[in-house]
Order: structure tokens, then C-alpha cells, then sequence
């Protein structure tokens, strides 16, 4: 399955949340043959706290390679998972856990921590390489993450405050071409790279991280 | 295939109130004066999860810990103070963030759980009330399943396998042991806590004796044939410890465990009748659920609670849960997210029951790491469902570290390992 439009995805996001009760009892249909089929219907905030172990409790994470989720777009959060599930977005742990739940169930997992709220991670900055990373953010991802990438609405990637060890894996993983950019931020990033180098995205991780 | 007809079922088997009783009797139980109580029997990461996910789903609960200790360590990333990577203060935690959200924390230690009367009484003298009671008593060893192997002599020969003193202990025999020294690790037979640990202990032994004392080495002595993720700690071994060239660091004794330990020899002989010189032993003894789990009534003949997989009830004693190590949560392995997911089900559990309603649907997740060498981190993780017949635990999907992964992912993963650290005991303790 490839990336959603973001349209696309908000539509699948109302249909679905009303057809959760539907589709869930079909969900694991495959395994019946050779296993007894499993209970569904897990509520929102049972999906929602197994994430907890990992991303911290109310979606705040306390640990650097790992991202806070609170306060995020639902709809970004069903499509992350839905690329994790897919394999289009690498990972470590994700794709192997996302596969363990349905399509409605990323819904769940969008409302819950969309509704949560965001706590800055905290950490260390070079201030020096921050000032110049806000003006490269203003220049090449403002547009799409607003207000310094602290919008949900967007509908992208939290990226001020977010765990900066998250996000330059992350950008090595679209610099390396293994994560798939949108058409549009594969192309800033590639201007970004071309003109700045690595000390770009570096400046960019330093001002996301700053206070 | 519809839920229903299990749930009614399962309801029914509760003797419970039928679908047409639920109605109205979701109000909040202050509305019938006393608040209904939950006594939480241990403070580990099964316990003090469940009780944080009762009060935090139902605020009015009286809710109330009883543990026997004032700090806790967690047994996870505990082999990182073996290596010298960490050090144990950094596993240790207080309650005193718990208490400040209101949940009441006694420091006393259980003697007796009455179902019938609904009551706990403590060493203490102290005696508490309960509508429902949610136990959480860990492991305990069986002293009797190695000759001449005894709680006083774990003093000296530690299993460092509840993390403490005994994992201090153990750090210190292998900071005084000469270079060249020989170190014996033997894990214990299934079914015990943290699949991974021995493995793991292994290779962060490794890692310090690399380092610090090259000629040394490690021999494994095991009575089974195989460990959990075995091909990744074969494959890291392999990698950073020479395992099956002729300068491995590790021997790996296999389906020949340790039948009887020789303290004042410092040996141990295995079930072939091979003696084996250790200048550092480490015996993890077989094990069973908690003490008091086992005085209360509610474990098998084998030691461990059998309970409602969805609820985490006893099948031996109405209103009393168990989670944890010392449950059979049948399909999870025993590990300390398994605690914490296992603990979340079964507080939603415990807060509709005492609401008179029908608990929901669980839903139960794992994920474990293992740190091999620096940078070089190793996992597996499922999401679980509970099977209609309540029969399973089932793991719906999840799986290990590829054999093929990345250096890169490796990094990642053992970033992740110590990431999760943070966020699980945030989870588990509070005060990030």
C-alpha cells in the first residue's frame, strides 16, 4: 500500500471510525484455519496504552531515539502506521507491531494521542547551529510544517521538540532514500542537501531541538 | 465468530449480572457511599502499572500498595551493571510519585489473603479490606532443585536474578576476578522470568571481559538445547566474542545442566557427571511464582496462578487478580513489558467489574531487547489478542530482529533498548 493522500487519508479516517464495530470482527480472518479467531473490538484507550511502554505514558517519550506521540495529527499517525504496516517506511520494531492491528485500530491509536498533549523533549542544543537552522526551516519545510512543525493540523511530522536523535534517523533514512519523501519534501530536501550538505540538516536537527 | 457469545458466557461463568442488569449501574461507585478499594500486593512493574491504570481510569477507587520494599530495581537492563555500562542506582526506583497521585503505598509484607473475607493481613499486624485485590508477587526460587545450592549460599554464588544487592554482589567477584579467569553461568529450566536475560547476561559479561580481562571466558552450562533469539545471540557471539572459532570467549554446555554446586570448591557438576572449576559462579535456580502467591492459594502445583486470561482473575479465588511473572498468562513470555501490558488489561478489567459492567476487550503487546556488545542491540516483539475461548493468549503478529539487519538497525535498536528504559519506568513508577 502505498502513502495516502492526506484527503484521502482523512476520509478512510471518518468512514472508518464509523465502521470500526463492522470490520473489526473480520479483522483476523486469515488465522482462523489454523488458530481459534481472537476477540475484537478493543476499546481506544486499550489500543492507545499498550503504546505506553515504549512511547510514554500520555504519548510524552522520555527516551531520545524514541518519538513523543501526543498531540499529533490522527491522520498522520494512521499513515505512519499504515507505511509501517506496508514496509514503505523502515524500521526496527514498528512494522513488525504494526501488523498486529488493523486499519481502524490506527484510528483509535490517532485519536487517542491526537487528543493528548505535546510536551517539548528535553535536551541540549548548539544554539549557534539552531539560529542558522531556523532560517533553512523557514526556507525549505515551513510550508508544510507550520509554526516550526508544531501544528497537527498539518497533518505531518512534529518536528520542534521532537527528540532530535528520532529525527536525524529519521533523515537519514529519507537522505538515504530508504524512507519514501512526498513529492514536495523530496524535493526541498534535495535543494536543502545541495546547497547546505550535511551541516544543513544538522542545523535543522539543532533548531528543532532548541528551546 | 461475533464476540458475544463468549462474552455472555464468560459473564455467566462470573455469575454475574445478565446484559439487561447492566443498565444503570455505570454510575460512579460514590453515588453508593464508600468508594470501592483495590489493594495492589506488590509494587513491582506489574503492580504499581496496575494500580497508576486504576486510579487513573476511575479516580474515586481507593487504591492501595502494599510492598515490602522501599526502592525498587528493575531486573531490566540490569546485566548492563554486570559490564560496567550502568550502575544499579540507575535501576532504582521510589514511590513517591505514585503516592502524589493519590494512590496510598504501605511498606509491609503480605501474609495472607482472605477471598472469602475479602481481607489482607501483613507481617505488620496491619490488616486491609478489598473489593477486588490485584496481586503481583513476582518470582521465588526453588531452592530444593540444586544439591548444595541454598538461599545462604546465593550469598556467595549469586543468581542476580532479582536485582539488588545480588547483581551488586556479582559485579564485584567479576571486578576481583584475575584475568583468565573462568566464569560458569547456568540459567534455569523453563518456564522463568526474562527468556532473554541469561543469553544476554552472557554477552555483557563478554563485553567487560573483552575489555578488561581478554583472557578470560564464560561457560555456559544449560540443561536445555536452545534460548530465546537464539540465532541473533549466536550470530552476535559469533560477532563480537569469537564464539565457535578457537578463540571463543563462551562455551556453551548444552542439554547438561547444573545438578549440584560445590560453594567452598568453587564448582559445579552437571547431570553427565561433569565437574566444571568456576572462579566466578553465577547459578540462576529454577523458579516459580511469588511466595506470597503461592501462601495465598492461588498457584498450581507447579508454583505459577493460573488465571482468566482477559481479566487476569484467579480460577482459584473470586476478586483476586494476578498479574505478572507469577501468572500463567498463557502465549506471553515473562518479561517486564509483558507486566506492564498484562497489568493495563487488567486494571481496565478490575474497574468495569467493580462498575458491574462487562470488561472490555484486551488487547496485550511485548517488546524485549537485548544488548549484545556496544551498538549492537537485538529484539522481539508481538501484539497479542486473547482467542475467543479465553483458551490463549495469541499472538497476532510480531517477530525478532532480522538475521540480515543492518549494523545501522542494530545501533538503533540498542538505543531503543535503553529508550525504552526511560518510558517504561516512566510508565511503570511516574516522575519521568
Amino acid at each position: 500500500m502505498k502513502l495516502f493522500s492526506r484527503g484521502a487519508i482523512l476520509k478512510t479516517g471518518l468512514v472508518s471510525s464509523l465502521a470500526i464495530v463492522l470490520s473489526l470482527t473480520t479483522a483476523y480472518a486469515a488465522d482462523e484455519k489454523k488458530k481459534p479467531a481472537v476477540m475484537t473490538g478493543a476499546s481506544t484507550s486499550m489500543i492507545g496504552d499498550t503504546c505506553a511502554g515504549c512511547h510514554g505514558m500520555k504519548g510524552v517519550s522520555a527516551g531520545p531515539s524514541i518519538p513523543s506521540l501526543a498531540g499529533m495529527s490522527s491522520a498522520y499517525l494512521v499513515e505512519t502506521m499504515e507505511g509501517y504496516k506496508s514496509g514503505d517506511i523502515p524500521s526496527t520494531i514498528m512494522g513488525r507491531l504494526a501488523k498486529g492491528y488493523t486499519s481502524d485500530e490506527f484510528a483509535q491509536m490517532g485519536e487517542y494521542f491526537s487528543k493528548l498533549t505535546f510536551a517539548a523533549a528535553a535536551q541540549e542544543s548548539d544554539s549557534a547551529k539552531a539560529e542558522e537552522g531556523a532560517k533553512l526551516h523557514e526556507k525549505y519545510c515551513e510550508k508544510c510544517h507550520s509554526e516550526s512543525g508544531t501544528v497537527a493540523e498539518d497533518d505531518a511530522g512534529m518536528l520542534k521538540g521532537q527528540w532530535k536523535e528520532y529525527l536525524a534517523a529519521q533523515l537519514m533514512d529519507y537522505q538515504n532514500k530508504d524512507r519514501k519523501a512526498p513529492k514536495k519534501m523530496k524535493k526541498k530536501l534535495k535543494k536543502l542537501h545541495k546547497k547546505h550538505g550535511p551541516a544543513g540538516i544538522e542545523a535543522l536537527i539543532e533548531y528543532y531541538s532548541s528551546k | 465468530m461475533s464476540t458475544n457469545t463468549s462474552r455472555r458466557r464468560f459473564m455467566q461463568g462470573l455469575g454475574a449480572i445478565t446484559a439487561t442488569g447492566i443498565v444503570g449501574v455505570g454510575v460512579p461507585s460514590l453515588a453508593f457511599g464508600a468508594s470501592k478499594k483495590v489493594v495492589v500486593v506488590g509494587g513491582g512493574t506489574a503492580g504499581a502499572t496496575a494500580a497508576r491504570y486504576v486510579k487513573m481510569a476511575d479516580p474515586s477507587i481507593d487504591v492501595t500498595i502494599i510492598e515490602a520494599n522501599k526502592d525498587y530495581f528493575t531486573c531490566y537492563l540490569s546485566n548492563e551493571v554486570l559490564s560496567g555500562d550502568r550502575t544499579l542506582d540507575s535501576l532504582k526506583h521510589g514511590y513517591s510519585a505514585i503516592e502524589k497521585e493519590g494512590i496510598k503505598v504501605v511498606f509491609d509484607y503480605v501474609t495472607g489473603i482472605d477471598a472469602k473475607a475479602k481481607k489482607i493481613t501483613t507481617k505488620g499486624g496491619a490488616s486491609f479490606d478489598y473489593d477486588r485485590c490485584i496481586v503481583a508477587p513476582g518470582i521465588s526460587f526453588k531452592w530444593d532443585t540444586i544439591e548444595g545450592y541454598d538461599e545462604k549460599v546465593a550469598e556467595t554464588i549469586p543468581h542476580a536474578w532479582k536485582a539488588g544487592t545480588q547483581t551488586t554482589t556479582l559485579r564485584k567477584q567479576l571486578t576481583d576476578m584475575k584475568d583468565g579467569g573462568t566464569v560458569i553461568i547456568a540459567p534455569p529450566p523453563n518456564p522463568f522470568r526474562c527468556p532473554p536475560g541469561p543469553p544476554e547476561r552472557v554477552s555483557q559479561i563478554c563485553l567487560y571481559l573483552k575489555k578488561e580481562k581478554p583472557k578470560s571466558k564464560v561457560i555456559y552450562v544449560d540443561s536445555k538445547k536452545k534460548f530465546s533469539k537464539y540465532g541473533l545471540f549466536v550470530q552476535g557471539w559469533e560477532k563480537f566474542y569469537g564464539f565457535k572459532s578457537d578463540n571463543s570467549m563462551i562455551e556453551h554446555i548444552k542439554e547438561d545442566g547444573v545438578t549440584k554446586v560445590d560453594a567452598g570448591g568453587m564448582s559445579v557438576t552437571t547431570a553427565s557427571g561433569k565437574t566444571i572449576k568456576g572462579d566466578v559462579i553465577n547459578i540462576i535456580p529454577a523458579q516459580s511464582g511469588g511466595k506470597i502467591g503461592i501462601d495465598a492459594g492461588l498457584a498450581n502445583d507447579k508454583g505459577w496462578c493460573p488465571i482468566d486470561l482477559g481479566t487476569f482473575e484467579s480460577t482459584l479465588h473470586k476478586n483476586v487478580h494476578v498479574i505478572g511473572d507469577a501468572s500463567v498468562a498463557k502465549g506471553m513470555p515473562k518479561s517486564g513489558y509483558a507486566a506492564n501490558s498484562q497489568a493495563k488489561v487488567c486494571a481496565s478489567a478490575v474497574v468495569a467489574m467493580l462498575a458491574g459492567k462487562e470488561p472490555g476487550t484486551p488487547s496485550y503487546v511485548n517488546t524485549c531487547y537485548s544488548i549484545i556488545a556496544k551498538d549492537w542491540g537485538i529484539s522481539v516483539a508481538a501484539v497479542y489478542r486473547l482467542a475467543e475461548d479465553r483458551s490463549k493468549i495469541m499472538k497476532v503478529a510480531g517477530g525478532l530482529t532480522p538475521m540480515d539487519a543492518s549494523d545501522e538497525a542494530h545501533k538503533r535498536e540498542a538505543a531503543n533498548a535503553i529508550s525504552w528504559l526511560n518510558n517504561i519506568t516512566g510508565d511503570v513508577f511516574g516522575g519521568g
